[in-house]
């Protein structure tokens, strides 16, 4: 329980004293899982509209597929992605190990399945007729289709935030690709990793209480900006 | 007449399951046409060819003259508007759902804004605009789905069954307005109906469907003027009934349609005769009522159908009755399946087909 509390105090200690340090990992944090989500949003959309407004053959396997990928564990992945990217792996001579790119990658490719199936999901749940409602009113092929997005969109949201969620708070692929290096590729989960192994457990609690209220922070903040009601509700509250 | 559209020889198939089968159909420019048929018989599967939403396996489709193809479905779309029969909303408020048509044709705001007040005050939901559509009760988001269809003043307008699932008064709405739609604006229009009392009311010519063909096309007169073998065999139609008549001393007629069963009715009929008997005016009861309707019948329920805001059973008094009562009714009467009821109606409220 100590612990705890010395970590609290920590927290705020780093938080207000404007630690460069910390503020540096902080930043990397969101920027490479921003960035990772970023991606991963842009190529798993299209596929996730793919997979709910079409039916075709093999069309169950590859929903099976997507949602199977959901449970990967991160250090295989990165494991993996450390092998095609070394010097000697197929796309070592991107030079991209070790660096805030690998990283990026790694991370959108972990959060893929997890955007496209929930995504999809949301995409099934329109109504069916709702493209072909579009197409009456006049709205062309992909104007119908941002329609049912559009009608989606709650769960789409849903899927991008979750997507961040995990992108930010995963440790195996910033590890093994990022290779945790000090103000370079050291983001938040790394620095918790190295700084429990060294037993400075309060500046690790530190950063898992900053990157718990980064996570909570920026869910809150889609709650609010989809229901501006909640902040009403807040106000009314009794004192 | 002009010709508006035309089917020729069209065939469509879901896998391979033949939905329509060589249907030739001429659309006529300013009538209301009805298709009448049972569920499954191909009528939505037709509309929807009709709003070039659905590419046919075989056949042609020509509109004003020009056939229809995959290069110029997307501009002939806009020639049409389809009203589906399960109401489809946007997640948004009345009046974007019904200006999105007109903003997909890229209509200046004004004009947006003044025909979509125009079409709420012709389906009676003035100051709609702001509510969420949605949160509207059935008949209301159902009228709301006609004005989103109205506002483009297409050429064709497809209806599917467009009062299907609504109570009287918002059914009797949208019927007055396709009436005034056709006679002030001229508008085409295409109606799939199975409620054959509607399909006698309102349009020009009726078109019997089943099993995805045309199997008789006239007007109104002509296709209720005379009893067809056709006609008389949708069965699957609710409460239609074929039996045989008699008229009684008093002068009322009773058919004996079967299994026990005779009805009595307010017409003079003689021999084989068709009839039919609106689902809205039956009565249920628990218990046995007396009033002045002269036919009153034991049965238990059947089937029971959720219509939203309305519930619709099926009672097997010898032969199986369609009633249609409110949500709220169907609760406190505590109704379930194998009920026993009896449902009253009048003589009055039944009509010969």
């Amino acid at each position: 329980m100590n612990q705890i509390l010395d970590g609290i105090v920590r927290a705020l200690q780093l938080i207000f004293s404007g630690d460069p340090t910390v503020y540096g990992v902080v930043y990397r944090s969101l920027l490479f899982s921003g960035v990772a989500t970023i991606l991963a949003v842009l190529w798993a959309t299209p596929i996730a509209m793919l997979l709910g407004l079409k039916d075709f053959r093999g069309k169950s396997i590859i929903k099976g597929f997507f949602t199977t990928l959901i449970g990967l564990p991160t250090v295989a992945l990165g494991l993996f992605l450390w092998l095609i990217l070394s010097k000697a792996g197929p796309l070592g001579f991107l030079g991209l190990l070790y660096t805030p790119g690998a990283i990026i990658l790694g991370e959108a490719l972990l959060v893929t399945p997890l955007i496209v199936s929930i995504a999809t999901n949301a995409i099934e749940a329109v109504d069916p007729e709702m493209m072909n409602l579009a197409k009456t009113l006049g709205a062309s092929e992909s104007q119908a289709s941002i329609a049912v997005l559009k009608e989606a969109i709650n769960g789409i949201i849903f899927s991008n935030v979750a997507g961040f969620n995990r992108a930010i708070a995963e440790l195996g692929v910033a590890l093994m690709v990022g290779g945790n290096l000090a103000g370079f590729t050291d983001v938040l989960t790394t620095n918790i990793s190295t700084l429990t192994a060294r037993a400075d457990f309060s500046t690790a609690i530190a950063l898992a209480i900053i990157l718990l209220v980064i996570v909570f922070g920026i869910n809150l903040i889609i709650v609010i900006a989809k229901n501006p009601q909640v902040l009403l509700a807040l106000g009314r509250m009794p004192q | 007449m002009t010709v508006l559209a035309e089917l020729r020889n069209l065939t469509q198939c879901f896998g391979s399951r033949i939905v329509l089968e060589n249907l030739t159909l001429q659309i006529q420019e300013g009538e209301i046409l009805a298709l009448l048929g049972p569920n499954g018989s191909g009528k939505t599967t037709l509309l929807k060819v009709l709003a070039f939403l659905l590419k046919p396996k075989s056949g042609e489709i020509k509109f004003q003259d020009e056939i229809v193809t995959d290069k110029n479905s997307e501009r002939m779309r806009l020639q049409s508007a389809l009203v589906f029969q399960k109401t489809v909303l946007f997640s948004t408020s009345v009046f974007n759902n019904v200006s999105y048509g007109l903003k997909m044709r890229k209509m200046p705001k004004a004009v947006i804004e003044e025909e979509v007040r125009k079409a709420l005050k012709l389906v009676k939901l003035e100051g709609f605009e702001k509510r969420s559509a949605k949160r509207l009760s059935g008949g209301e988001q159902q009228r709301v789905a006609l004005a989103r269809a109205l506002v483009l003043k297409t050429r064709l307008l497809l209806l599917d069954e467009p009062t299907a699932n609504l109570d009287p008064k918002n059914a009797s709405i949208i019927e007055e307005v396709i009436v005034t739609v056709n006679r002030e604006l001229k508008t085409t229009i295409v109606m799939a109906t199975h409620n054959m009392f509607q399909a006698k009311a309102i349009p020009h010519r009726v078109a019997l469907i089943d099993q995805g063909r045309i199997t008789e096309i006239g007007t109104s007169a002509d296709i209720f003027g005379r009893l067809s073998r056709n006609l008389a065999s949708f069965a699957a139609v609710d409460n239609t009934f074929v039996g045989i008549a008699r008229i009684t001393d008093t002068g009322t007629t009773i058919v004996d349609v079967g299994n026990g069963v005779q009805i009595e009715a307010a017409l003079q009929k003689q021999g084989e005769t068709s009839i039919f008997i609106s689902p809205q005016d039956i009565i249920l009861s628990k218990n046995q009522v007396t009033s002045s309707a002269r036919n009153v019948f034991k049965g238990r329920i059947i089937q029971i159908s959720d219509l939203g805001s309305l519930v619709k059973l099926t009672v097997d008094i010898g032969k199986p009755f369609v009633v249609q009562i409110t949500k709220r009714s169907f609760g406190e009467m505590e109704l379930n399946l194998e009920s026993e009821v009896f449902i009253v109606f009048k003589a009055s409220s039944v009509q010969a087909i």
